[in-house]
């Protein structure tokens, strides 16, 4: 099977580098730049790690950790990595667009570059931070100890990452696909696309694919099995419900996605025909696999955003979340109806009238539910006391923006409107309008609000501000003349164009995109300088907004075993009620031992597997592929093997633990919600309505 | 709900469970129903692409060429008396027989999932020999994406059999070793399940349709 030696295709012109020495021009240029920026910032944390001496901790507290929390964590600070990677891609690919039609980069180049942009944005940027959030937040409101299987919590990680890394390596190795984050065959298919660069988009969606539907599977059982005494389905907290639909979600939409690819690889690898051009292939059923799991996707990723933004919008108006049924209600029909839809991703394919019409049809019904949300988040404001604060500027920014992306999406939805500007960037406008103010405004809201509950201190609020500030803006420069260039009929993924009445339009959204890059760092600059002020601002009482739910009345950052003593609910704002009530802050009957599941390396020791196994399935190294194949399987066979998977924290120490937290409570004051951002909050709320 | 075992599950019969599961049994065997539900959508998908398939020969051999009844009807006894088998053994441990009884149902079925596993083999080469090769055309693609998919279930079964008649050689039956043969009983009966599927839609739908 192997014509190509040891080392499968790869030789030293599959090095960026290379390609800059036999053609040293300005797309090379930008090529090399990047894969050294990976190979730096490699070498400088690898560096930094082992200075300060952090392997021995970083291994025993992070990477073998099975503590949902430190795994959320872990999530997040990968997604934020791979963000920064996609935004620079998106600030290219402006500036390339605003150049035009002079610009600097090679055609293929630019595809590479839409193509890893929109992978990442989705798969290692929305996903995980959404999977991480959900990690840290949702066993803490629903008053559990951990998630169900917390192994199996640390395999999804290993795999996401492992993904992750991948894409990473395919700066330095080779390329990457052109194909779009779609990869539509049969252009992406072996005669059009011999290189690695689809093999590589296929196993970094397999794997990480595998790990999302882990993750749907445990976080249901998690919110199903997991809750505390008490805490009845009508009892949760509005995000634990998206999570519950948008785990969900991940359970029944991520298959198709994977069969899609695996069917993709076997046309690839072994020449099968089942999206090829000749011998009976169908690529109109790709077309039908990657959208049954494409719509459902962007409902898991906005869902847990919904959530988000219900609880910082109850919060921040100290206000119990309006028409709490109704969300509940409308949530279940959006997870329902986001799978009656996936044809109008294709509606110029050729089918019939007809079933472009009940398409469209089901499609214009999500604004339904929807439109019941944004009334029912509004309705939670209605003479509220509202606090401005960073979260809340996200949501509220959300709020409007979301409206007018959810609008055009109506518009799309409608067939005749759609043939006539899809493939446009009429399209790519509406689709960053609804991901970026609903999830990654979500998502950012999300960091700031609990960020306070992970580590223990505040965020700075006025960079976090001007942060927010900045998104909003920087946002609407940048995708708002799409919308106009669309209309006019600026084609999608084009690098290059001859009519000039774009060029206006182009040049707004990159200065919108710089400003996108100035709200990237100031996200930098408030983590750093909160850090630096990190002393001014612990709120080891671990209440700091006044909030109403579980994760609230823990200290913060919370303890490895969550909760003492496990809940017992009585009402959905179940902490405001334990304030009003006097029954907040009060020691446990009795301490007891804790179980809490042991480190286990078997996440850390697969990812690094995986990771091999997939690149030498890109590249074609069989030996390679077999012997980590192989592996793996003995890896997790032998951790079968482990039979003590418990540690027990004992009661003294918890105890000990406990008793210091209660110390601090009372000598604190309580203080009100005009000062929650100054130094005076140690996360002592005062309650106030 | 947490931490504290219950007994509803009989099949278990799990004693006091220190130690080494807190986590509720009913939790563990949840979470595993709700993996085979993703798995059937998986199935189900490559079911659905398979019967769009079904006439895209491309002009090679198709299902009446190809397919050997006689063959099929034996695959279908070994897997069906292997659900039975598997079935004997969750009884075995439910009245807490004898380790060894448990262990003799356990390898029977084994046994029969092998033997199942080389019956398919033996008819892939056949086909193979007729030309039904999954590079031939789209339709025998779809064929080979999807019985073989059934195929890897089957020997992945093999293979955790064989880790837990080790495990349970070693250790005894531990409640964790309990609770895992019980999720793998359910996993064999959905295998039998799918073959249904295949037997009905893949082998003989194809040979009406095809
Ligand atoms: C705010 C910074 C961002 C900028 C400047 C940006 C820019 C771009 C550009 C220029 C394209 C190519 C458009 C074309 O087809 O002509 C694109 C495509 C895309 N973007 Fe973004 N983007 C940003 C953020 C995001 C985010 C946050 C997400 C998702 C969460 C995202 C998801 C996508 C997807 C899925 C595509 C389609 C890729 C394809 O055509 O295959 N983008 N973006
Ligand atoms: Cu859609």
């Amino acid at each position: 099977m192997n014509e190509h030696g040891w080392l499968g295709k790869l030789d030293w012109d599959s090095l960026v580098f290379s390609k800059l020495i036999t053609d040293p021009s300005v797309s090379e240029a930008v090529a090399s730049t990047a894969g050294s920026i990976v190979i730096i910032a490699t070498v400088a944390i690898l560096g930094l790690l082992t200075w300060f001496r952090a392997w021995g901790p970083l291994w025993s507290e992070w990477l073998t950790s099975t503590d949902h929390k430190k795994i959320g964590i872990m999530y997040i600070v990968f997604a934020l990595v791979m963000m920064t990677r996609g935004l620079l891609e998106g600030m290219v690919m402006r500036a390339q667009q605003a150049a035009a039609p002079d610009g600097f980069l090679y055609a293929d180049h630019f595809a590479q570059l839409f193509s890893t942009h929109g992978t990442i944005m989705i798969f290692f940027v929305a996903v995980p931070f959404v999977v991480g959030l959900v990690n840290f937040v949702m066993p803490l409101q629903i008053g559990a100890r951990d998630v169900a299987f917390p192994v199996l919590n640390q395999i999804s990680l290993a795999v996401t990452v492992s993904s992750g890394i991948l894409l990473m390596v395919s700066l330095v190795v080779g390329e990457f696909s052109t194909g779009g984050w779609s990869a539509y065959p049969p252009y992406t298919g072996a005669d059009f696309n011999p290189g690695v660069g689809p093999d590589y988009w296929v196993w970094a969606i397999v794997f990480s694919g595998a790990g999302t539907t882990l993750t749907g599977i445990n976080f249901t059982v998690t919110i199903i099995k997991c809750r505390a005494a008490g805490m009845k389905f009508f009892r949760m907290p509005m995000f634990c419900w998206t999570v519950l639909c948008s785990s969900i979600l991940m359970i029944f939409a991520m298959p198709p996605l994977s069969v899609a690819a695996l069917m993709l690889g076997f046309d690839r690898y072994l020449d099968f025909h089942f999206f090829t051009n000749d011998l009976g292939g169908n690529m109109m059923n790709y077309a039908n696999l990657f959208w049954l799991f494409g719509h459902p996707e962007v409902y898991l990723l906005v869902l847990p955003a919904y959530g988000i933004f219900s609880e910082v919008f109850s919060t921040f108006s100290a206000k119990r979340l309006y028409g709490y049924k109704s969300l509940v209600i409308a949530t279940m029909s959006i997870a329902v109806l986001s799978f009656t839809v996936w044809l109008h991703h294709f509606f110029t394919m050729g089918q019939s009238p007809t079933i472009n019409i009940v398409f469209g049809i089901a499609t214009m019904l999500i604004a339904v539910p929807t439109g019941v949300k944004v009334y029912d988040w509004m309705a939670t404001m209605y003479r509220g006391r509202i606090r401005f604060t960073t979260p809340m500027i996200y949501s509220i920014g959300f709020l409007i923006l979301f409206v007018i992306g959810g609008l055009s999406g109506v518009i799309l939805a409608n067939p005749t409107v759609d043939f006539q500007v899809h493939n446009t960037l009429f399209l790519v406008a509406h689709f960053h309008n609804v991901l970026i103010p609903g999830v990654l405004f979500g998502l950012l809201a999300g960091y700031n609000y609990w960020f306070p509950k992970a580590f223990g201190f505040r965020l700075n609020d006025r960079l976090g501000r001007w942060s927010a500030f900045l998104w909003v803006l920087g946002f609407m420069l940048t995708f708002f003349p799409l919308y106009g260039a669309g209309l006019l009929g600026m084609p999608r993924r084009s690098f290059s164009y001859m009519d000039l009445t774009f060029k206006p339009y182009m040049l707004v959204a990159f200065v919108g995109a710089m400003v996108v890059l100035c709200a990237l760092i100031s996200l930098v600059v408030q983590l750093v300088v909160s850090l630096k002020d990190r002393d001014k601002n612990r709120v080891p009482v671990g209440d700091p907004w006044d909030g109403r739910s579980l994760e609230w009345s823990i200290p913060a950052p919370a303890p490895s075993y969550n909760f003492v003593e496990l809940p017992r609910v009585t009402d959905r704002d179940e902490f405001t009620e334990a304030k009003e009530q006097g029954r907040a802050y009060l020691p446990p009957k009795v301490y007891r031992d804790i179980e809490v599941p042991k480190n286990n390396p078997l996440g850390f020791i697969l990812c690094v597997l995986s990771g091999i196994l997939m690149f030498a399935l890109v590249w074609y190294i069989w030996w390679l592929a077999l012997v980590s194949a192989l592996a793996i399987i003995v890896a997790v066979i032998a951790s079968t093997f482990r039979w003590d998977s418990e540690r027990v924290i004992p009661a003294s120490q918890v105890q000990k633990d406990t008793e210091k937290w209660l110390e601090q409570v009372k000598k604190s004051r309580a203080i009100g919600r005009d000062l929650e951002n100054t130094p005076a909050n140690v996360g002592y709320a005062k309650l106030e309505h | 709900m947490n931490g504290n075992p219950s007994t509803s599950n009989p099949n278990v019969n799990p004693g006091q469970l220190p130690g080494a599961i807190h986590k509720d049994p009913d939790m563990v065997v949840f979470g595993f129903w709700v993996f085979m539900m993703s798995d059937l959508i998986f199935f189900g998908v490559v079911f659905a692409i398979y019967i769009t398939m079904i006439g895209a020969t491309a002009g090679g051999p198709g299902p009446r060429e190809l397919f050997d009844f006689g063959s099929l009807f034996a695959q279908t006894m070994l897997l069906l008396t292997s659900s039975l088998t598997v079935g004997i053994a969750t009884v075995t441990m439910k009245h807490q027989r004898s380790q060894a009884s448990f262990l003799f149902w356990v390898v029977v079925t084994l046994l029969l999932g092998l033997g199942f596993l080389t019956l398919e083999l033996y008819d892939f080469s056949q086909m193979a020999e007729k030309g039904g090769v999954p590079q031939r055309s789209g339709y025998l693609s779809a064929f080979f994406g999807l019985v073989p998919l059934h195929g890897l279930h089957v020997s992945f079964g093999c293979l955790w059999m064989l880790v837990l008649i080790a495990q349970v050689w070693k250790k005894g039956m531990l409640d964790i070793i309990k609770l895992r043969f019980l999720r793998l009983a359910l996993f064999w009966h959905f295998l039998d399940l799918i073959w249904i599927g295949i037997f009905s839609i893949v082998y003989f739908g194809g040979w009406v349709y095809g």
